[in-house]
Order: C-alpha cells, then sequence, then structure tokens
C-alpha cells in the first residue's frame, strides 16, 4: 500500500512538472514564432523600399503611380501621441493612487476603486465611439474657435491628435492608478511615520517621503502605460482621421496601429508587404519599451 | 476567393481544435461531444457540397460536356466582382476552369486584341482605336459613386470642377459655393479601396486629393458624414440611406435609372470586352455570358454593390 502510494506520488510529480514546462514553453514558443514571423514578412519591403526611404520619407501614397513609402510622420504620431497622452494621464493617474492609498476614508476609496476596475474592463472600441460622440463634436467646435480666420487650416471636423490623445490618456489611467497604489502602499509605514514624527504634514510626508520611495514601482507604472498607449488601435482610429499628416495638436493623424489597421483590407503586392514592415517597427518600438520597463524593475529590486 | 475561403476552413479548424482542447480540459470525456459533432457536421456539410458539385456535374454533362478553360485578364477594380461570378461559375460548371488576371484595364483589352486573352476585363469604355482593332464593349455592369453631404447643408448640387475644386482643396468653405459659413471637411476612403480608386479615376484627380479624414469602411464615411456639419463624402450608390444628402452632380440626381442612362457622370462601366461579338466567340465563352447577364450574374452584379444592367 505505502509503497504503491509513493510510487503514485511520484508519478503525479512528473506529470505535473512535465506540464508545468510544456506550459512555459509554450509561451516562449509563441514569441519566437511571432518575433521571427514579424522579421520574415517586414524585411522584403524594407529591402525593396530601402529602410531610410521609410522611415524618413514624409509622403505616403502606396497607391499612386510612383508609389511613396515614407511613415515618418506616422512614428512621430505614435511618439508624440503617446508622450501627450503619458502627460496627461499620468499625473491624474498618479494623485488618483496617492488619494486611494493615503488619503482616502474606507467608504470613498470603495466608491473610487470600483469605478477604476471598471474603467480597465471597459473594451477600447467603446472608448473610440464615446470619442465619436462625445470628443469628437467638442474639438469641432473648438476647432471652429480657434482656426475661424485661418486661410490654410484643414477643418477635421474634430478628428484629430487632440482627440486620439484625449481618449488614450483616459484609457492608461487603470495601469497608471493600480501599478502605482501598489507601489505607494508597499512603501514601510516606518518611512511616514518617521516623517510625520519629524513634524512634517501629511501632504509633504506624501511628497517628500512616500513618493519618492515608491519610485521606481511609479516608472514601472509609466512605462506600462506607454505601452498600451503606443499599442492602442481600435479605439484611436475611429477619432483620429486617419490622413497622414505632421503630428499638429489640430491635424487628422494616422498612428503606427491605425496604419496597418485601415489599409490592410485592400492592400496588395509591395503596400501589403510595407504594411507588415509597419508592424515590425512598431514590434521594435514595443520590445525597447519592454526593455527599458525590466531595466528599471531591476535596478528597483537591486538600488534603494 | 479560393484563398479566403482556404483561410476560412483553416480558422475553422482552429476553433474546432481549441474547443475541443477546453471541453477535454474542462470536463473530461462528457466535454468531447460538442466537439466532436462540430467535426460531424462539418463532414457534413462537406459530403452535401460534394453531392451538389456532383448534380452539377452530371447535370451538365447531360447536356454536353463542359470542360475547358476561359481565361480573364485586366481591370483591378472588378476583381471583387470578377472573382464572386467565377466562384459561383465554378459550382455550377466544376469542370470549367475560369482563371483571371487582375493587372489594369489598358492591359487587358490589349490581351484581348492580341488574342492571348478570351474576356478582357475594363473599368471604362473602350476606346476606339481599341474598337478598331475588333474588341467589342460588353457591359455587363454598371459602378456608381454617390456623393453625400450632412442634411443639414444647403447645396444640393455640385458641378465636376467644383468637385474637383473641394477634393483638391481649393475650396475650403462653403459659402464660396453658395451655402452657409461652415467650412468643408473632406472626408474618403482609404488607399486601397476601390471607391476611392474610382472615384479618382473618374474626376482625374488620382492622387491628388487632399483629405481631411481617410476613413476604411463605407459605413463609416456615412456615419461620419452624418454627424459632421459640412463634411462631403464618397460611397457606393447603394449603400445611401436618409443619414445623408446625396447630391445631384451637373443637376442630375444620384439614380441608378440616370446611371443606366448615361447622364449621371460618377459613374463608371464595368467592361467584359471579347474580341468580336459574343456569338462568335467559342461555346464556353458563351455560356459565361449566358450565365453573367442571366438572373445568378446579376444578382451577384447587386450583391458587390453595382447596378445591373439587365
Amino acid at each position: 500500500m505505502l509503497i504503491g502510494n509513493r510510487k503514485k506520488k511520484a508519478v503525479v510529480e512528473r506529470a505535473a512538472q512535465t506540464i508545468f514546462t510544456v506550459c512555459a514553453f509554450f509561451a516562449v514558443l509563441a514569441v519566437l514564432s511571432i518575433t521571427l514571423y514579424m522579421i520574415i514578412s517586414g524585411t522584403p519591403a524594407a529591402v525593396k523600399v530601402g529602410l531610410k526611404e521609410i522611415l524618413f520619407g514624409t509622403v505616403w501614397a502606396p497607391t499612386a503611380t510612383e508609389p511613396k513609402y515614407g511613415i515618418l510622420y506616422v512614428i512621430l504620431t505614435s511618439v508624440t501621441g503617446t508622450a501627450m497622452a503619458i502627460l496627461i494621464g499620468v499625473p491624474v493617474g498618479l494623485l488618483t493612487a496617492v488619494f486611494l492609498a493615503e488619503m482616502a476614508d474606507k467608504k470613498v476609496a470603495a466608491m473610487v476603486r470600483p469605478a477604476i476596475e471598471l474603467l480597465a474592463g471597459i473594451p477600447s472600441v467603446v472608448y473610440g465611439l464615446l470619442g465619436i460622440y462625445l470628443v469628437n463634436p467638442l474639438m469641432y467646435r473648438l476647432e471652429l474657435a480657434l482656426f475661424k480666420d485661418s486661410e490654410t487650416h484643414q477643418f477635421t471636423g474634430g478628428s484629430n491628435l487632440l482627440s486620439a490623445v484625449f481618449v488614450l490618456a483616459i484609457m492608461i489611467l487603470p495601469t497608471v492608478i493600480n501599478i502605482s497604489e501598489t507601489a505607494i502602499r508597499a512603501v514601510p509605514s516606518g518611512i511616514r511615520s518617521a516623517s510625520l514624527a519629524l513634524g512634517a504634514s501629511h501632504v509633504q510626508t506624501v511628497f517628500r517621503s512616500v513618493l519618492p520611495a515608491a519610485k521606481s514601482g511609479i516608472a514601472a507604472a509609466i512605462v506600462l502605460g506607454v505601452g498600451r498607449a503606443i499599442g492602442e488601435a481600435m479605439a484611436i482610429t475611429l477619432v483620429s482621421g486617419s490622413s497622414v499628416n505632421a503630428p499638429l495638436p489640430f491635424n487628422s493623424v494616422r498612428f503606427l496601429t491605425t496604419a496597418i489597421v485601415s489599409e490592410m483590407g485592400y492592400s496588395q503586392g509591395t503596400h501589403r508587404q510595407m504594411l507588415f514592415t509597419i508592424g515590425l517597427v512598431l514590434f521594435v518600438f514595443i520590445m525597447l519599451i519592454n526593455i527599458v520597463l525590466n531595466k528599471i524593475l531591476k535596478k528597483g529590486a537591486s538600488g534603494e | 476567393m479560393k484563398r479566403k475561403s482556404g483561410k476560412g476552413f483553416a480558422w475553422m479548424a482552429a476553433a474546432v481544435f481549441a474547443v475541443s482542447c477546453l471541453a477535454g480540459c474542462g470536463t473530461g470525456s462528457a466535454g468531447s461531444s460538442p466537439a466532436s459533432s462540430a467535426a460531424q457536421s462539418s463532414q457534413a456539410s462537406g459530403a452535401q457540397q460534394d453531392a451538389q458539385a456532383s448534380q452539377g456535374a452530371q447535370a451538365s454533362s447531360q447536356t454536353e460536356d463542359l470542360s475547358g478553360s476561359i481565361q480573364m485578364v485586366g481591370s483591378t477594380s472588378m476583381e471583387k466582382y470578377a472573382n464572386a461570378l467565377m466562384e459561383s461559375f465554378r459550382e455550377k460548371y466544376p469542370n470549367v476552369n475560369v482563371t483571371a488576371e487582375f493587372v489594369g484595364s489598358g492591359a487587358g483589352i490589349e490581351a484581348v486584341a492580341a488574342g492571348s486573352a478570351d474576356i478582357g476585363n475594363s473599368s471604362r469604355n473602350l476606346k476606339d482605336e481599341e474598337k478598331e482593332k475588333g474588341v467589342v464593349e460588353n457591359i455587363v455592369a454598371i459602378d456608381g459613386i454617390a456623393v453625400c453631404v450632412d442634411p443639414a447643408n444647403t447645396v444640393t448640387d455640385l458641378t465636376r470642377q467644383q468637385l474637383i475644386d473641394i477634393y483638391t482643396g481649393k475650396v475650403k468653405n462653403w459659402s464660396e459655393l453658395g451655402g452657409s459659413d461652415t467650412p468643408v471637411i473632406v472626408i474618403g476612403r482609404e488607399a486601397g479601396s476601390g471607391t476611392r480608386g474610382a472615384f479618382e479615376e473618374i474626376l482625374g484627380v488620382e492622387d491628388g486629393c487632399a483629405y481631411a479624414n481617410e476613413l476604411d469602411s463605407t459605413g463609416a464615411v456615412m456615419a461620419k458624414v452624418a454627424s459632421t456639419p459640412g463634411a462631403i463624402g464618397y460611397v457606393s450608390l447603394d449603400v445611401v440611406d436618409d443619414s445623408v444628402t446625396a447630391l445631384s452632380l451637373e443637376g442630375v440626381e444620384a439614380t441608378a435609372d440616370n446611371i443606366k442612362a448615361g447622364s449621371y457622370f460618377l459613374s463608371r462601366p464595368f467592361v467584359m470586352a471579347t474580341k468580336g461579338e459574343i456569338s462568335e466567340q467559342s461555346r464556353l465563352v458563351q455560356i459565361w455570358f449566358d450565365y453573367v447577364y442571366g438572373e445568378e450574374g446579376q444578382e451577384i452584379a447587386s450583391q458587390v454593390g453595382l447596378i445591373t444592367v439587365k
């Protein structure tokens, strides 16, 4: 009996180990095959058209008789759009996190927290629809007022960079709030007590002692927010107008993600291969962000 | 089309696989039944198709032994229509192999004139010098495009030149065209779209349009035009509804009748050109045209958003 039982246990143990290993390798396999696929399908057009022309060209006319495949404006739009979304989203998110972790009494926190969790669960297409019906008309009014006498401005009906930034800023809030709240809560209470004992006020304690102590976690929150913003396609394709222009606030713009989405349907030949190349550029961007994230997290673990 | 249906099958197979995996992990032997029933049903439908195919083959072999091949060369704009026709034609005559290359209208007509293809697809009328070579223009369907504005716009008619000026960015305000003081918001489709290709080609403004919005579907264009004061957009004629105002062009309303009569200029014929009249063609090609002009062929034309000619 005893021996049989032990044998059975050993078999179960070994089986479990095998299953875990297979699962672990499945993720690795997925990453490897995606990387390989992106490189294989993204490089032919890059070679054919020339990387310099793609990355530094400003004219995107893939179906012209002499096609042009410049995506400089598209790249710049992704960079500025994400940066602006972070500039709006991070201060709001960070202060919300401080409020939840340090200031709010339990009843208020119990109301705010579910709302934020709900915000994280809303599908991105819904954000886009709300953007169309709420943000775009408001932006159009602003546009009409600002460019009333402009001779050169091309009116976009509110589908512009700012609309997209606004939607992105709201979309990254849950990520920023949740991760920085966790970081703030992880700060040892001794730091707070010491600061308060030295005569600092509550607000002084938060800004001078707690936030600096939580900075690596907050940095992680920001980088994850960047990742979320730069990879988003559905919501912003609905509100950004999707014409390739320089990323000025009231211009209709196209992001790296929306460039792929909007022309995948009918593209052929080099045009289609180019879309994969844009995917590769986006992939490289996101990989770089991940590397930065890992560096920051490692620093946080070993430093301090 | 062939490639697409292959993809669809792959997705289905993947879905069945996923279902069977989930079921297997979740509830053991009991859970495997949905997967196996799905497999059964797909087998069944496959068998049905086979039966249909063999029936079709029998029917055609009763009349005569229809086999051989038809070669089409020509317009890229007609790809969707031609592929839809080929697919349903293949169901009816499984032994006839219809092939198509989409290389452009001019090249298609040239191929017919030179005798290297049976049918030349062209998304424009034939030129006189092409007709002189003995190529005959068989119009099989008409592609019509409507120009829409938001319902509040007081402008209801545009000339060809005004339309060109709007889309190339010369006219920026509706007041320049006798409307209210509202900026013009130029909305179009993404590069590669057939509607955009036709619109720019007919107006002669290829690659010269200054779009404020490049949307990736007909529905998106309709929604944006309907909700934005001052917006103008183009869509396939068959999708226009009450949410927008379809402009008349040069005083001619955008209706299927006006397009058939040839008075509405924002349209183009889809031509399947042959060398000599259809009655002079091989038996196979004649059957192809019977099919295209017949009930099923015209049904397909309206399915892909075209105006039928019969």
